[in-house]
């Protein structure tokens, strides 16, 4: 009797201390995420006194007057992820439609391990294949026909002329998207498998087609894990560096069209750090940062909204 | 039951083989599926009965290692012929599963969404049918104020009946149940009976079922399979208290195995 009750004890005693590391470890990321959050602030105050609101608007970036705006890195990196999503979800789709459903069953290893290799690849490797490789391919094929065709549409033409110089906000967009295909590629994949057989098999006893049945029955089957894999992907878009930096043309001008150089957020964080001289460069950089967190945070609760709005839609939520 | 009066054959099943790979799960089918009447297919666990069903919408065609051999005539057309057109056959043959299978989305739109598929109907003559085919599947009373809300969260049997109307929306000439209730209570069960009693008034139904009790409920003619083999076909009331064969009378009288 009496080794049983201290043997409970014992068990009661590593339980609470179980407990305890588990609460700690919980509040250590909460705890990060608000002291990452006080830092960039704290940093940021010199050029939010400075610069106020206007930090938002302003395109001017002037180390040597100290006069810095953010609109144009901003634009740059929504700009760039949102190419990057407009290529990347379509083709990742129709990829994971052709591994679950469509593809032969000796085809569907090899296919989805090269899109797990592609996902492995450093974005360095992006960046330097995307400069020497694909910024002269684009340069010289693809945007003349881009100034000629979309470039004389109306209402849209302003986006699409520009140099034929292949550095550029939509040339690194282009390279962000092959760059998160693989992620939301194998999410998608992974998810579709999970659907059960017996409701596509319900979807196609009714006639419909692979089409049907991907479109309308097992993509709002699995939108929760699909939005999940979109937002994997648009995390990494809107923070690549590398890649982009190689790309984009980092350059501080403001410009409609995506055809000409321009810079994102991280992509100015990565070249100007180092050579930032002065407590106001520096603050203009750290509250670039501090948006780059806001545009992210602001994104991911978009999306949670969205999820709980066709949850809701369907009856299910709330 | 009703058997004495005179039957036209729906579906002619001739020589019929299905291979899973090389495995031969169903051997040399011979049946004639009656109109507008209930066909039932029992049998020990993994004796084909499921394999022949899925014959019918040519279903198995999903999967690239199965193949059927030999001919089912559908009003004298050969549907495993690789001319027929799939979608329009499968508009003619609707299915239910084991397990309820709503859309993901609402009431409503699982009903239409076959529906869509074939006609181009104006909002109201769709909801008129979706109507229809709520009140043919004994659902309408129950739904028909949340029509908006997700079928998914109904509970299993009104799933089950869901099942049903989204296949008879279509307007199909065959129906064919693959154990429907066998995931459902006692009282879901003999909505789904009644059910079935109605609804043959207007459709073939081919029902697969492993409750020899149900079988002998709902059915008009019944066929007993042992390890893909037909072993009898005949009107219900014969199979249960006269069957031809020694094995039939096992199975049935429990005394199989
Ligand atoms: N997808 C499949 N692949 C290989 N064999 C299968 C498959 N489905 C069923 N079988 C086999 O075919 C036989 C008949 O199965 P099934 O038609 O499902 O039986 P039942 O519905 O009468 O229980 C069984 O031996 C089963 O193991
Ligand atoms: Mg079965």
């Amino acid at each position: 009797m009496h080794t049983l009750d201290t043997r409970l004890k014992r068990q009661n005693l590593l339980d609470i201390l179980f407990r305890s590391i588990t609460r700690l470890s919980a509040f250590a990321v909460l705890a990060l995420l608000i002291g990452i959050i006080i830092t960039l602030i704290i940093g940021s105050i010199p050029a939010i006194q400075a610069f106020g609101f206007g930090f938002l608007t302003s395109s001017e970036w002037n180390p040597v007057t100290e006069q810095f705006g953010a609109l144009v890195p901003i634009f740059g990196t929504v700009a760039t992820a949102t190419i990057a999503l407009l290529i990347a979800i379509p083709v990742s789709f129709g990829i994971a439609l052709f591994l679950t459903e469509l593809s032969p069953q000796w085809l569907r290893r090899p296919l989805g391990i090269a899109i797990e290799l592609l996902a492995g690849i450093p974005s360095i490797i992006y960046g330097m294949w995307g400069l020497f490789v694909f910024v002269p391919l684009f340069a010289e094929h693809v945007e003349p026909w881009i100034n000629e065709h979309l470039g004389t549409l109306p209402l849209i033409s302003p986006l699409f002329t520009g140099p034929n110089m292949g550095i550029s906000v939509l040339a690194a967009g282009i390279i962000l998207a092959i760059m998160v295909i693989p992620f939301i590629a194998s999410v998608m994949r992974d998810v579709f498998d999970v659907v059960p057989s017996l409701l596509k098999e319900s979807a196609y006893g009714l006639g419909a087609t692979t089409w049907e049945v991907m479109y309308q029955v097992v993509l709002p089957y699995t939108k929760i894990g699909v939005v999940g894999g979109i937002m994997l992907g648009l995390g990494r878009a809107l923070g690549e560096t590398m890649a982009v930096t190689f790309i984009i043309g980092n350059a501080h001008r403001l410009s409609a069209s995506l055809l000409e150089p321009g810079n994102s957020i991280s992509s100015a964080l990565a070249n100007e750090f180092t050579e930032a001289v002065g407590d106001l460069y520096t603050s203009a950089l750290i509250e670039l940062g501090l948006i780059l967190f806001f545009i992210t945070f602001v994104v991911l609760s978009i999306a949670r909204f969205m999820l709980f709005k066709l949850a809701q839609r369907e009856g299910r939520g709330a | 039951m009703n058997a004495e009066q005179t039957v036209t054959p729906k579906l002619i099943v001739k020589n019929l083989n299905f291979y899973y790979g090389a495995d031969r799960a169903l051997k040399d089918i011979n049946l004639t599926i009656p109109e507008k009447m209930v066909t039932a297919f029992i049998g020990p666990s993994g004796c084909g009965k499921s394999t022949l069903l899925r014959t019918f919408n040519r279903m198995y065609q999903l999967y690239p290692k199965q193949r059927a051999e030999g001919e089912i005539l559908l009003d004298g057309q050969n549907l495993l012929d690789k001319k027929q057109d799939l979608n329009k056959l499968r508009a003619k043959i609707g299915m239910v599963f084991q397990k309820p299978t709503p859309f993901p989305m609402s009431i409503y739109d699982n009903i239409a969404f076959g529906v869509k598929l074939y006609e181009n109907l104006s909002s109201r003559d769709m909801a008129e049918r979706v109507e229809w085919a709520l009140k043919k599947a004994a659902l309408w009373n129950e739904v028909k104020d949340k029509l908006k809300q997700s079928g998914t969260g109904l509970s299993g049997g009104q799933q089950q009946r869901l099942c049903i109307a989204r296949a008879i929306a279509v307007k199909p000439q065959v129906l064919l149940l693959d154990e429907p209730t066998s995931a459902l209570d006692p009282i879901s069960t003999a909505h789904i009976e009644k059910l079935v009693d109605e609804l043959k008034k207007e459709f073939t139904i081919v029902i697969v079922t492993h409750n020899m009790q149900q079988a002998a409920r709902v059915s008009d003619f019944t066929a007993y399979m042992y390890l893909g083999d037909l072993i009898e076909f005949g009107d219900t009331s014969t199979v249960f208290t006269n069957p031809k064969r020694k094995e039939t009378e096992d199975y049935i009288t429990g005394r199989f195995g």
